[in-house]
């Protein structure tokens, strides 16, 4: 290779990782950092990581008591098991919902592939926040869903619906089934349909091949669309706070509320170090899995 | 073609494993089998003939229940198979793109059909390995598909067919998929694989050579239809039609009007051969008009005019050396143009035309075959 085309090939090597270092890597670091630090009062509202020491290299004033607080704290350790429950079951509801769709997206007949898949991705036209807002306005207690169920005199009583687990759910299932479809509908639209002629040709009812064949083989759509919905569902802020209730425990918006509440940006940043340490196990333990199913069948 | 004599045949009086009446089958505007009827007897090797699109992988779908049909029916073994479903068929298909699953290793494609009928693990052990061995895959049963080369891949999806012990084996296209020097290895060891399991194969090919090579009968199939049913030797040497002619290797043909009938042997004025033909009667009267076709390699050639009937002078085309046999390419006063396989020995023989030369070119009156249509 020449000089030219290697010095190209750096570049366009070179910008994405540049890239991740400057706006991935890095702020991570600087969050990493400020967990180590105390809360202060001025500004910046923390104390300095390195301060001078005796002799030429700073000394390092680094603090563990955000990370022994949350330990030691039920809210914050109720906060990270909320999240983690309610990230899972929602992606695991997304799935149950998306699957069927993006199977008949996969099989209906191609001119009517592409207005469905449009159909799909609409929501994205409206800011989300919007979307969750429009959410809270049917769900209230005298919104469209409670006004029509009393009004054809189903209940008697409005039924809670805003503020509760449920509507996190709810919200979380509507907003994110794009992420869930789209991956599962790219494995499905690939998949060789002969592959079913010949489970069925073999002695497999329509279930049986659908579980020894289609399930597996869309594996890859179901982790990518399980990690797209449960790492972005796991620090959730917007649709507790606007559709969950007061017993709705979720880390995103206790991360909020301690750093612009109580302006305590130590604890906070601790909360978001564990917050991606709880996003990369599972997908890291995902991940294994499915390299281990990939070797193992 | 002597061969053809071995070749189990549908037996006499025996009832046919496949029986197939009145077979219909529609997409849309397009009708891809059109009343089809067809015995096929036990212990074949039929071969399902066609171009694309004349309904032959219809038909082997519809035996294996992939299709539904809109009218008619198929019975296997004496059991109508309506309303079977593809699951229950006491058949198994080798399909075109293998088909075999990317995510199973060899072994377990193989145990895959087995698994389905619930057999002990240990019978499904000793079966799939059994069969491996057969189609001497035993050592690669580990694999996936994607470790394998393409004819490794064809003997998998044989095993995972033959592994269930069908009553019939359906192959769609069972080579196509390999290069030319595997494919004539291949198809010897198909007709030798169907001798020592003695079941029914029903193959699907577009290739008459193949067919031809491998088949006990053959069906010709055109536009959803059966155009002619028999033996190799039958389709090539009393094709029914002008098409089968075509389609069964090369054939000269010349239309023309029967003049006459001596002796079995009828003379037809033909327009296109400039010349009365002389050739075998199959009962056609005078004044029928019928195709007389001549195959390449009954045309002879000679320097001097010959005191044969059906010699015509020629002028010598394309003329190429292949190795067993020398194609020649002739054009008659008419401007009919007419192909001629020579032997190295006739070639000589003729004076080893070149091309421009003038020539002449004759056939015997039994070489000639007269077709109704």
């Amino acid at each position: 290779m020449n000089g030219g085309t290697g010095a190209a090939r750096k570049i366009v090597l070179g910008f994405p990782l540049g890239w991740m270092l400057l706006f991935t890597l890095l702020p991570a670091l600087v969050v990493l950092a400020i967990s180590f630090t105390e809360k202060r009062l001025g500004a910046p509202p923390f104390t300095p990581l390195l301060v001078p020491g005796e002799g030429l290299l700073p000394d390092l004033n680094a603090s563990g008591d955000n990370y022994a607080l949350i330990f030691s704290d039920s809210l914050y350790i109720q906060a990270f098991a909320g999240s983690i429950r309610i990230a899972a079951v929602s992606a695991l509801i997304t799935l149950l919902i998306a699957y069927p769709m993006a199977y008949a997206l996969a099989r209906v007949r191609t001119g009517l592939r592409t207005p469905l898949l449009v159909l799909v991705v609409l929501p994205f036209w409206t800011s989300f926040l919007i979307r969750v807002y429009a959410w809270s306005s049917l769900l209230n207690s005298n919104g469209v869903i409670n006004t029509l169920l009393l009004d054809t005199g189903l209940i008697a009583e409005p039924l809670p619906l805003l503020n509760t687990e449920f509507a996190v759910h709810l919200g979380i299932v509507y907003s994110y089934l794009p992420f869930m479809v789209l991956p599962i509908y790219a494995v499905l639209e690939r998949l060789d349909w002969t592959l079913l002629d010949a489970a069925s040709d073999l002695g497999a009812k329509p279930a049986r091949a659908f579980f020894r064949v289609t399930l597996p083989l869309s594996m890859p759509g179901i982790v990518a669309g399980l990690l797209l919905v449960f790492i972005p569902a796991l620090g959730e802020f917007i649709i507790p706070d606007l559709l969950g209730g007061s017993d709705t425990l979720m880390v995103g918006p206790v991360l909020w509320n301690e750093f612009f509440g109580n302006n305590d940006w130590p604890l906070a940043a601790a909360l978001a170090m564990l917050l991606l340490v709880a996003v990369l196990v599972p997908a890291a333990l995902v991940y294994r899995l499915a390299r281990r199913a990939e070797v193992a069948t | 073609m002597d061969a053809d004599q071995d070749r189990p045949l549908t037996g006499g009086d025996a009832p046919p494993i496949i029986r197939i009446r009145g077979v219909t089958r529609r997409f849309g505007g397009t009708t891809a089998l059109d009343g089809v009827d067809l015995d096929i007897g036990r212990g074949e090797f039929f071969c399902l003939l066609g171009a694309s699109g004349s309904g032959k992988t219809t038909l082997l779908r519809a035996i294996a229940g992939l299709e539904t049909l809109d009218s008619g029916t198929i019975t296997v073994d004496g059991d109508d198979m309506t309303g079977w479903p593809a699951y229950r068929r006491p058949v198994n298909m080798m399909f075109q793109s293998y088909a075999l699953f990317p995510h199973l290793s060899v072994e377990k494609n193989v145990a895959f059909g087995l698994q389905e009928e619930r057999r002990p693990r240990g019978e499904i052990r000793e079966r799939v390995q059994e069969t491996l061995d057969l189609l001497e895959m035993g050592a690669l049963g580990a694999r996936k598909p994607h470790q394998l080369s393409g004819g490794q891949r064809q003997r998998v999806a044989l095993a995972r067919a033959l592994v269930k012990r069908p009553k019939i084996l359906l192959l769609d296209e069972p080579l196509a998929a390999l290069d030319k020097k595997l494919r004539e290895r291949a198809q010897a060891e198909l007709v030798s694989l169907r001798e020592r399991i003695g079941i029914t194969f029903v193959v699907v090919t577009h290739d008459q050579e193949e067919a031809i090579g491998m088949a006990s009968r053959i069906a010709l199939m055109r536009d959803g239809k059966l155009v002619q049913v028999g033996q190799p030797r039958d389709l090539y040497d009393a094709p029914s039609s002008r098409y089968v002619a075509d389609f069964f290797g090369a054939a000269n043909l010349f239309a023309g009007t029967v003049a006459g009938v001596t002796g079995g042997i009828a003379t037809v004025d033909s327009g296109e051969a400039g010349a009365d033909l002389r050739a075998l009667c199959d009962g056609q009267s005078a004044g029928a008009a019928v195709t007389v076709m001549v195959r390449p390699e009954h045309i002879r050639l000679a320097r001097a005019r010959p005191a044969h009937a059906n010699a015509m002078t020629a002028r010598v085309g394309a003329l190429s050396f292949l190795g067993s046999f020398y194609a020649c390419e002739l054009t008659l006063p008419t401007g009919k143009s007419v192909r001629a396989r020579l032997s190295p020995l006739e070639f000589e023989a003729a004076g080893r035309p070149a091309q421009g030369d003038e020539s002449h070119v004759w056939w015997e009156p039994a070489a000639a075959r007269m077709l109704s249509q």
